[in-house]
């Protein structure tokens, strides 16, 4: 039944695959081991450090992308063009991530090296959740981004005189309001892994997809049909929290808007991804034969993903029309544009009916994810440079007259704009173009025109923006008291990467089209 | 796999509260109940309780059961692998090994942060 791996046969078990995630969690430990022992006065080494172990792990994984898949720790992890494109997308948030810490901490005085270890912590339960291939990876994958990412969210909480202070409650109510609901949302998930291994009798995604096939033949004398469908539909449930699909949203706004904006910028990425490559994985590789009528009917979890996905649009773009704070703002557009994915998720669904659309599918799925990281990460940066130390300053009528004093940052968030609204020549339009077009092609078109006309609500707080930007000149502009170097850095890194995505579409598409998971 | 497999759990679980329900209801019908101050106490016998149960406590306390949780699960961890190391083998001292590190790099952490100190 079991037996032992010996030396010999290590070379066969491939763990160098999942080399770039291993060498991210131990540079991590090593950073927590370093961070311990630097003195006071060389505390700044930190987060350098953090940015060396990103770029170590972003370069093992330009050496070990491989497109052909291959699988490590017994089938439970895969490398494949996937899990290297969504690594990428991960360790260049991470990135990103860090430049926007050193100096929002230091003048938040919320300085502590442990920031920095949770925060790759986290990005190494991202990267070992893109790679997963077994429930129980998934879930562990989960619980490591999204542990750290709770602690996070509370990390403004200082002990300085103004604990009373509104920044302090409203990061208190974030980490907590995040936790108690993510604990309930992966009871879910793990509730919904239970069933799936109950009806299948395995966890692995590959022996899940083998085994629904005789179950639904033989469905008539027993109950495995039901099981599966309960299964899938409390995975999703489970998985609908991470990524913050409507109806399981509510915790969104508040978190965004109580967490320092460092993390709000790193996990309405990171947690998207991480929750999008599981579901992906889970739908596509495991349960993308789970249909009622093979050959006639699309996948039974198409309909019920349609709806989550319509509804995650229509309400997170009408809602966003109402914001008058940019934090809460841009979460409900993140709320949105977790539908824009849930559509490719959903095109996945007539796989057994439309010939390749899965892996087109796919892979406008992480097209949207590359232009959604860069986008979002260059918004939060603009953000958090006007942003006051006291949390303040983050209102929409801060942005008035901002062309007048920062015409630099007023240009950045005017193209983060638009590529959120999806203006030709930004990454964004690359994103919702494929998406729309797999979407199309999988027959889904009242969806499709609920995303079309969805955009072009989503065009009018967007555009208001700039408005208050370039047109309300009669105001002095924000001070802008977090426009530092690290800052303007991110900014320029997030623009740099809007437009390659946007006009550079050879790089991206060739790099994506070795996407296959079927 | 199905459903039917777990029938005699399903059977077990309603006998159980039947029965419990019947003792409970026979006991309630045909005997005697005069309850008094004495009986109704948390412990009949014993000593006195001296205040609520949910009283603050030092946080530290807190600290230290969460700690020695971390290496309690540790232990646990260890003895499978002790019961199959010559099986294992070199394999197997490696993987514990790298689960050692990871644990010792927590407790080197804990410990320069302070946590083991009690005052």
């Amino acid at each position: 039944m079991f037996e032992s791996p010996t030396l010999q046969t290590l070379t066969d078990y491939n763990i160098w695959i999942a080399l770039p995630a291993i060498a991210l969690a131990f540079g991590t430990m090593f950073l927590l081991v370093i961070d311990v022992f630097l003195p006071a006065n060389r505390k700044h080494w930190t987060p350098i450090l953090a940015l060396v172990g990103i770029g170590i792990s972003f370069l093992i994984n330009l050496f070990t992308y491989n497109p052909e898949q291959t699988s490590t720790f017994g089938g439970m992890f895969v490398a494949d063009a996937f899990t290297g494109f969504l690594n990428i997308v991960v360790l260049i948030t991470a990135f990103i991530s860090v430049l926007l810490s050193t100096d929002y901490l230091r003048r938040t005085e919320t300085n502590h090296g442990e920031y920095y270890i949770l925060l790759l912590l986290s990005a190494t339960g991202a990267m070992f959740m893109v790679g997963a291939n077994d429930l129980i990876v998934i879930f562990i994958g989960l619980e490591l981004l999204s542990i750290p990412l709770y602690i996070l969210s509370a990390f403004r909480v200082t002990y300085t005189d103004d604990r009373d202070a509104t920044f302090v409650l409203k990061s208190e109510e974030s980490g907590m309001k995040y936790f108690i609901l993510g604990a309930f949302s992966s009871a879910f998930l793990v509730y919904g892994s239970a069933l799936l291994f109950g009806a299948t009798g395995t966890t692995n995604l590959r022996e899940i997809f083998a085994a629904v096939g005789p179950i639904l033949e033989s469905s008539a004398e027993n109950s495995g049909a039901l099981l599966l469908l309960i299964g899938a539909a409390l995975s999703l449930v489970g998985l609908g929290f991470k990524i913050a699909a409507v109806p399981f949203h509510m915790w969104t706004p508040d978190v965004y808007e109580g967490a320092p904006t460092p993390i709000t910028a790193y996990m309405s990425v990171a947690a998207k991804v991480g929750g999008f490559a599981a579901l992906f994985r889970l739908m596509i590789v495991g349960l993308s034969g789970l249909t009622l009528d093979a050959g006639v009917d699309p996948a039974a979890w198409q309909g019920t993903i349609q709806v989550i996905a319509a509804v995650t649009l229509i309400l997170g773009n009408f809602v966003a029309l109402s914001q008058t704070n940019i934090k809460r703002m841009l979460a409900y557009s993140s709320i949105a544009h977790a539908g824009y994915i849930l559509m490719a998720v959903a095109a996945v669904g007539s796989a057994g009916l439309v010939p390749d659309i899965a892996n087109t599918a796919a892979q406008a799925g992480l097209v949207y994810l590359l232009a959604y990281a860069f986008t979002n990460l260059g918004a939060f940066a603009v953000v958090l440079a006007l942003e006051n130390n006291d949390g303040t300053g983050t209102e929409l009528s801060d942005f008035n007259g901002l062309y007048n004093s920062r015409p630099m940052l007023a240009l950045a968030m005017a193209l983060f704009m638009f590529s959120l609204t999806g203006i030709p020549l930004t990454a964004g339009f690359m994103g919702k173009w494929l998406v729309f077009s797999a979407a199309v092609q999988a027959g889904l078109i009242p969806l499709t025109i609920i995303g079309v006309l969805t955009s072009v609500i989503s065009a009018f707080y967007y555009v208001r923006v700039i408005v208050n930007m370039f047109l309300l000149t009669e105001d002095e502009g924000s001070p802008a008291v977090g426009e530092t170097a690290p800052v303007r850095y991110a900014v320029y890194a997030s623009m740099a990467g809007v437009l390659i995505v946007g006009i550079a579409v050879p790089l991206v598409t060739n790099l994506v089209n070795m996407v296959s998971l079927v | 796999m199905t459903l039917q497999a777990f029938a005699p759990i399903g059977v077990l679980i309603i006998i159980a509260l039947i029965i419990g329900v019947i003792i409970l209801m026979i006991s309630r019908v045909f005997g005697p109940h005069n309850p008094s101050f004495r009986k109704n106490a948390p412990y009949e016998s014993g000593m006195k309780p001296i205040g609520p149960g949910t009283r603050r406590m030092p946080v530290k306390f807190y600290l230290v059961a969460v700690l020695f949780i971390i290496f309690d699960v540790e232990v646990i961890f260890f003895m499978p692998w002790a019961v199959a190391m010559r099986d294992l083998g070199v394999y197997g001292l490696i993987v514990m090994g790298v689960f050692t590190l990871i644990l010792v790099v927590g407790f080197i952490y804990e410990w320069k942060k302070g946590a083991l100190e009690w005052e």
